[in-house]
C-alpha cells in the first residue's frame, strides 16, 4: 500500500517544520492494545455482576395488550424485572440536547411496538443464561398492526402512522414543513434552457457499523452513593446527559468511564445502555451489566439507514450543469436519533462539490416500522455522494465528455458561492482529481490539468447568490392529506422569491479564546509565513489589507477574505428598498436563462511534449489565501480573537 | 464465462465538524512538578488515534517533547465536557481546544522561567527539546522540569491551561435552507480497477488509485491507516454489506458475521494513496479530519467501474452478483463500455 505526500502542492500555504506535528509517532495507547491489556467496558469485573436481557417485539408494528413476567421471575437466578413504568423518564431524543426536535422514544416501551426488536421489558439475573432464559418465559399478549416499511409508501395519505410524535410519519422542519428545503437560484427556468436532462434514482442501503466489539455498559455502586459506568459510548457527555435524564439522577452523582473502545462508526452515540444498566444498578443495589450480543448489534442496534435520492440536472452540450434538484428520503426507522439532523447535514452538503448557479432540494427524515438508524462513517454524506458521483458519469455519458473533465469543469474553487449561501474557500477538489488521474495513466486534456481551484472561483455569477425562487409545498401534514409528490417544485403552485445576494452573516469559525492567554502564536501553527522583509511585501501576502509589522493581526482582512455571504450583493432585508448591484439581473427578468459561463483559462496549456500520464504540475502560487503576516520580535498585544487561524470575527464586532 | 475489465471514478468532498456547529470541546492542560504535562479530556479514542493525535498537538503547542506528555480522556470526574467523538469533529474541535489550553499553560511556563532567568517572558522560546532558553541567545537558558519545580515549590505558581473552542450553532432558513454547516472540507478523488465474470456476477477490485487533501496530516501514519481502511470499508459497503439485503423488506437480515458479507483479508486490493495538504485556517496546524470521508468515494467510483465494464448501472447498493447477473441479462449479455485511459 504505498503512499505518497504531495508535499509539492499548497507548499506556500504550509509551514512544515513543526516539531512534533507531521510525525509517524506511534499510538499512546498501542501497547497496551497490541499485549491485550488495554482496558475496554467489558474488562471491568466486579463481585456479583449482574446480567440484563431484554423482551424485544417480533412485530413490526404492534399494540402491547399485556405483559406477563410472572413466571419469568419466580425462576432461578433472576433478581429484578425492569418495566417500562420502573423508568422514571422514560421519553427521550437524543438531540434535546441541542432542543432540536421532541422526545420521541421510550426506552422501555409500554404500549405499542413499532418495530421488530423494540425492547418492552428487561430482565436481571445472576448470569446471562438465566436471564435468556427468563426472557423466554416472558409472556407478551401482542395485536399485529399494519405496518409500513418503504420511505414513499410512509408518506402516502393511509400509511399507518409509525411513531405517535410525529404522526405524519416525516420529521417536522421549522414547525412548518415535512422536509427541509435548500432553494438557490430558478431551477424550473434553467431545466427549460437546458440542452439535455439527466436524471436518476440511488438506493443505499442500511449498513451495520460493525465494531468488533459490541455496544453495552456496565454499572456498579461506587463510595458516596454514587454510580459508576463502564461504557462503550463515543460521546461520553452525551450519554452522561441521557443517563442523568432518563434515570432522574443528578448528573454530579454518575461517574462515567470510557475512552478506550473496540470501535464504534457512530453506532455508539445512541446511549441506551448506560441508562438502562444505571436503572439496573438503582432498583437491585448491585452491579448490572447491558451488553448486546452480536445478532442484536445487527439487527436490534440502529444501522446507517437506508437513503433514497433522486436528481435532476440540466446540462449543457459543453458539460456545465446549470441546475441541478435533488430528493432525499432519510429512513429513520421508527425513532428520530439522529436522523433529523443527518438531513440539515446532508441539505448543507448539496449539490457535491460542484458550482451550480441553480439548485433546489426536497430532503425527508421519514419514520418507518424498521430498527432506528443513526450514524454512520459518512453520516449523512455517504449515500448522497453514491448518488451524486453516479450521476455525474451519466451525464458524462450523456454530453460525451471525460468523467473526471466533467468534474474538473463543474468542480467549485475559492470564493465560489455555496448553494447554503456561503462562500467556498479552502478547496481542493480539482487538484485530487489531477492527482489521481496524473499517476493512474488517466489522460486529461492539457486545459484541464492546467486548472487550479485557487483561481478561477468568486468572479462573475459564481460568487453571487441568485435571486431564487421559492415555493411553500409541504407543510407539516399537508401531504398525507393530499397526496402531493415530494419533488421540488413539482406542483404548479405558488412561487414566491427571495432578492439576489440575500443573506445573513454567520461564518463557521469558532469563539475566540476566552483569555488572551489562550491564543496561540500565528507562527507556532504551521501556516506559511513569509520570511525576511515585513509583513505584507512577501509573496503569499497578496490577502486584504495586509499587515504592518507589529500591528495586531488585520482585522478587516478577516471580514473580507472569510466573509460569509456574497458581500458585493449584500442587501438589506428588511426596509428600505433594495439596490441592484452592478451587473445583478433585475428582478422583472427574472434569471430564464441559466447562469453559464465558459471556464475562464487565464493558465497557459501546459508544453505539448508534456507526457499525458505525467502528474499535474504544482498549482500556481496562492493568491488571496495566505494567513496573516506575524512579523518576528515581540509578539504583538494580544486581545480575543488575535489569532485569525483558531478564531473568527464572530462576536467580535 | 469472460472476465471484464472496468474503470471507474468518483470524487468528493466532506464536512469536517459537526454540522451546524453548537458542539463544543473543552481541554485542561498541567504540568507535574517535574516538568511532564498531563492533559484531560472526555474525548474517545476508537482507534482513531484520538489520543496520539491531542498528544502530538499538545506537545508542539506547549514547545515540549511529546514524550513529556501524557492524555488521559474519558473519565467524567477529571476530564471537561466534550460532545464526543463523531462526524470528524474530534480532531478539529479538541485540537483547537486543546491548543489553547496548550497556549495558556506555555505562557504561564514562559513567565516562571523568565523569573528564573530575570527576563521577559516575551524574550524566551521552546527548542522543543525540554529547554526554555532566551530567543537568539541559547546558552542562556533553563530545563522545563527545573522550572516546573521552580513554580511548584519556590514561586507557587501553576503550570495549567484551559481551552475550549465552540463553533456556535448555526440556524438553518426554512424557505431556502440557507446555513453555515461547516468551517471546512476535506476532499477525496478516486479511481477503482475492477474485473466482473459475467458468469458468477461476481466482482473483484483488483487495484485502487487515490488522492485524498487532508489538510495536514497531524500524524502521517494514522492518515495512512485511516485511508487505507477506509478505503477497505468503501468497497465493503459497494459490494457486500448490508443488514437488509431486499430492503425495504426485512427479510434476510443476518445476524452474525458469517451472514453479514465483508471482504476477507484476501480481498484488499493494492491501494496507492496520495495525500494532499491544503490546511484549513481554523483546523489545528489546518489539520481537517480524514476519518470519515475516506470511504465515500469508493462506493461510485465501484459502481461506475462496474459499468465500465459490463454496461450495468446498479443504482441500488450493495452491487450483489444477483442484481448484476440480471442487469446484464436484461441487457442481453455483457456491454463493456471501452477501456479508460
Amino acid at each position: 500500500m504505498p503512499v505518497e505526500f504531495r508535499k509539492d502542492l499548497f507548499a506556500d500555504e504550509r509551514d512544515d517544520n513543526l516539531t512534533e506535528i507531521g510525525k509517524p509517532h506511534i499510538r499512546q495507547d498501542i501497547l497496551g492494545h497490541v499485549t491485550g491489556r488495554s482496558p475496554f467496558y467489558d474488562d471491568h469485573l466486579f463481585d456479583g455482576l449482574l446480567h440484563m436481557r431484554c423482551v424485544r417485539s417480533p412485530h413490526h408494528h404492534a399494540r402491547v395488550r399485556s405483559v406477563d413476567a410472572s413466571s419469568a421471575e419466580r425462576m432461578p437466578g433472576v433478581v429484578r424485572v425492569i418495566r417500562p413504568s420502573d423508568v422514571p423518564v422514560n421519553m427521550n431524543t437524543l438531540l434535546a440536547l441541542l432542543d432540536f426536535g421532541r422526545d420521541d422514544e421510550p426506552l422501555l416501551t409500554p404500549d405499542k411496538v413499532s418495530y421488530r426488536g423494540e425492547p418492552v421489558l428487561a430482565v436481571i439475573a445472576t448470569s446471562e443464561r438465566a436471564a435468556r432464559a427468563a426472557v423466554a418465559e416472558v409472556r407478551v399478549e401482542w395485536e399485529e398492526l399494519p405496518f409500513v416499511l418503504d420511505v414513499e409508501e410512509a408518506l402516502a395519505p393511509g400509511a399507518p402512522t409509525v411513531n405517535q410524535t410525529y404522526p405524519n410519519n416525516t420529521f417536522d422542519y421549522h414547525e412548518r414543513y415535512d422536509h427541509q428545503k435548500l432553494r438557490f437560484g430558478d431551477v424550473e427556468a434553467a431545466f427549460a434552457s437546458a440542452d439535455h436532462i439527466v436524471e436518476g434514482e440511488y438506493q443505499m442501503s442500511p449498513i451495520e457499523q460493525a465494531p468488533l466489539e459490541t455496544c453495552g455498559a456496565i454499572a456498579a455502586p461506587e463510595t458516596n452513593d454514587r454510580i459508576v459506568c463502564y461504557t462503550s459510548t463515543q460521546a461520553l457527555f452525551f450519554s452522561v446527559a441521557v443517563a442523568a435524564k432518563q434515570t432522574g439522577l443528578a448528573s454530579s452523582r454518575l461517574h462515567f468511564i470510557g475512552g478506550t473502545v473496540g470501535g464504534g462508526f457512530g453506532g455508539k452515540v445512541d446511549s441506551h445502555h448506560e441508562p438502562l444498566a444505571i436503572l439496573g444498578t438503582l432498583l437491585t443495589g448491585r452491579p448490572v451489566k447491558y451488553m448486546w450480543d452480536r445478532a442484536e448489534e445487527m439487527q436490534v442496534g440502529a444501522p446507517r439507514g437506508g437513503e433514497r435520492w433522486r436528481l435532476k440536472d440540466g446540462v449543457m452540450h459543453d458539460g456545465r450543469i446549470v441546475a441541478r434538484s435533488l430528493t432525499g428520503f432519510f429512513d429513520a426507522g421508527a425513532y428520530t436519533r439522529l436522523s433529523s439532523y443527518a438531513v440539515q447535514k446532508a441539505t448543507g452538503h448539496l449539490p457535491g462539490p460542484y458550482t451550480i448557479a441553480n439548485v433546489a432540494s426536497n430532503v425527508y427524515c421519514v419514520y418507518t416500522n424498521r430498527t432506528p438508524s443513526t450514524a454512520m462513517r459518512g453520516f449523512g454524506i455517504t449515500g448522497v455522494d453514491f448518488a451524486i458521483e453516479c450521476h455525474m458519469d451519466k451525464v458524462a455519458e450523456t454530453v460525451g465528455i471525460d468523467p473526471i473533465e466533467l468534474r474538473i469543469l463543474n468542480a467549485y474553487r475559492d470564493g465560489d458561492m455555496k448553494a447554503h449561501r456561503r462562500q467556498a474557500k479552502n478547496c481542493a477538489l480539482i487538484e485530487s482529481c489531477q492527482v489521481v488521474a496524473g499517476k493512474s495513466g488517466w489522460t486529461l486534456s492539457q486545459d484541464a490539468m492546467a486548472q487550479s481551484s485557487l483561481t478561477g472561483g468568486g468572479v462573475g455569477w459564481r460568487a453571487e447568490i441568485p435571486q431564487t425562487v421559492t415555493d411553500q409545498t409541504g407543510r407539516i401534514g399537508e401531504r398525507r392529506r393530499s397526496g402531493a409528490p415530494a419533488d421540488p417544485f413539482a406542483e404548479a403552485g405558488q412561487r414566491a422569491s427571495v432578492p439576489a445576494g440575500t443573506a445573513n452573516e454567520h461564518p463557521a469559525t469558532g469563539n475566540a479564546p476566552q483569555r488572551d492567554d489562550m491564543v496561540i502564536e500565528a507562527e507556532r501553527l504551521g501556516f506559511k509565513v513569509a520570511t525576511g522583509g515585513p509583513a505584507g511585501a512577501g509573496p503569499t501576502s497578496a490577502g486584504p489589507a495586509g499587515a504592518s509589522p507589529g500591528a495586531p493581526l488585520p482585522r478587516v482582512a478577516e471580514h473580507e477574505q472569510d466573509r460569509p455571504v456574497s458581500a458585493p450583493n449584500a442587501m438589506p432585508r428588511a426596509s428600505g428598498g433594495p439596490s441592484l448591484p452592478p451587473g445583478a439581473a433585475a428582478p422583472a427578468e427574472r434569471a430564464p436563462q441559466p447562469r453559464h459561463d465558459p471556464l475562464p483559462q487565464r493558465d497557459p496549456p501546459a508544453p505539448a511534449s508534456s507526457p499525458p500520464t505525467a502528474a499535474p504540475a504544482p498549482p500556481p502560487p496562492v493568491q488571496n489565501a495566505a494567513p496573516p503576516q506575524v512579523p518576528d520580535g515581540p509578539r504583538p498585544p494580544r486581545r480575543p480573537g488575535v489569532s485569525r487561524f483558531i478564531s473568527g470575527p464572530r462576536g467580535r464586532r | 464465462m469472460t472476465l471484464h475489465s472496468g474503470r471507474g471514478f468518483a470524487c468528493i468532498n466532506y464536512p469536517i465538524g459537526m454540522n451546524l456547529g453548537g458542539d463544543p470541546s473543552q481541554a485542561l492542560v498541567h504540568s507535574t512538578p517535574d516538568g511532564k504535562f498531563k492533559v484531560a479530556l472526555s474525548a474517545i479514542d476508537l482507534g482513531q488515534g484520538m489520543k496520539s493525535v491531542t498528544r502530538q498537538i499538545a506537545a508542539e503547542a506547549l514547545g515540549v517533547p511529546i514524550e513529556d506528555v501524557y492524555v488521559d480522556t474519558a473519565d467524567s470526574d477529571t476530564g471537561p465536557h466534550d460532545m464526543g467523538s463523531f462526524a470528524s469533529r474530534g480532531t478539529h474541535r479538541m485540537g483547537n481546544a486543546v491548543i489553547r489550553a496548550a497556549a495558556e499553560a506555555r505562557s504561564q511556563m514562559l513567565e516562571a522561567a523568565a523569573d528564573e532567568l530575570e527576563v521577559n517572558a516575551s524574550d524566551l522560546t521552546t527548542d522543543g527539546r525540554g529547554n526554555i532558553h532566551v530567543k537568539g541567545s541559547p546558552s542562556r537558558t533553563i530545563t522545563v522540569e527545573e522550572t516546573a519545580q521552580a513554580a511548584q515549590f519556590k514561586q507557587g505558581r501553576t503550570l495549567a491551561g484551559r481551552g475550549i473552542f465552540l463553533v456556535p450553532m448555526s440556524d438553518v432558513d426554512a424557505e431556502t435552507g440557507e446555513m453555515t454547516p461547516v468551517s471546512c472540507f476535506a476532499h477525496a478523488a478516486l479511481i477503482v480497477d475492477l474485473t466482473v465474470d459475467d458468469e458468477t456476477g461476481e466482482v473483484e477490485v483488483t487495484h485502487i488509485n487515490s488522492a485524498y487533501e487532508v489538510g495536514r496530516a497531524l500524524n502521517p501514519r494514522l492518515v495512512e491507516q485511516q485511508l487505507i481502511g477506509g478505503a477497505w470499508m468503501g468497497v465493503s459497503h459497494a459490494l457486500y454489506e448490508t443488514t437488509e439485503p431486499y430492503y425495504p423488506d426485512r427479510a434476510h437480515g443476518p445476524e452474525d458475521f458469517n451472514l453479514y458479507l465483508q471482504p476477507g483479508p484476501g480481498d484488499s486490493a493494492p491501494h496507492h494513496i496520495s495525500i494532499l495538504e491544503r490546511p484549513a485556517q481554523d483546523a489545528p496546524f489546518g489539520g481537517k479530519g480524514p476519518g470519515e470521508m475516506c470511504a465515500n468515494p469508493v462506493l461510485p467510483a465501484v459502481a461506475n467501474a462496474v459499468y465500465n465494464a459490463v454496461g450495468v448501472r446498479c443504482d441500488t447498493l450493495p452491487i450483489t452478483p444477483e442484481k448484476l447477473l440480471r442487469g446484464i441479462r436484461a441487457n442481453g449479455g455483457a456491454r463493456p463500455q471501452g477501456r479508460r485511459t
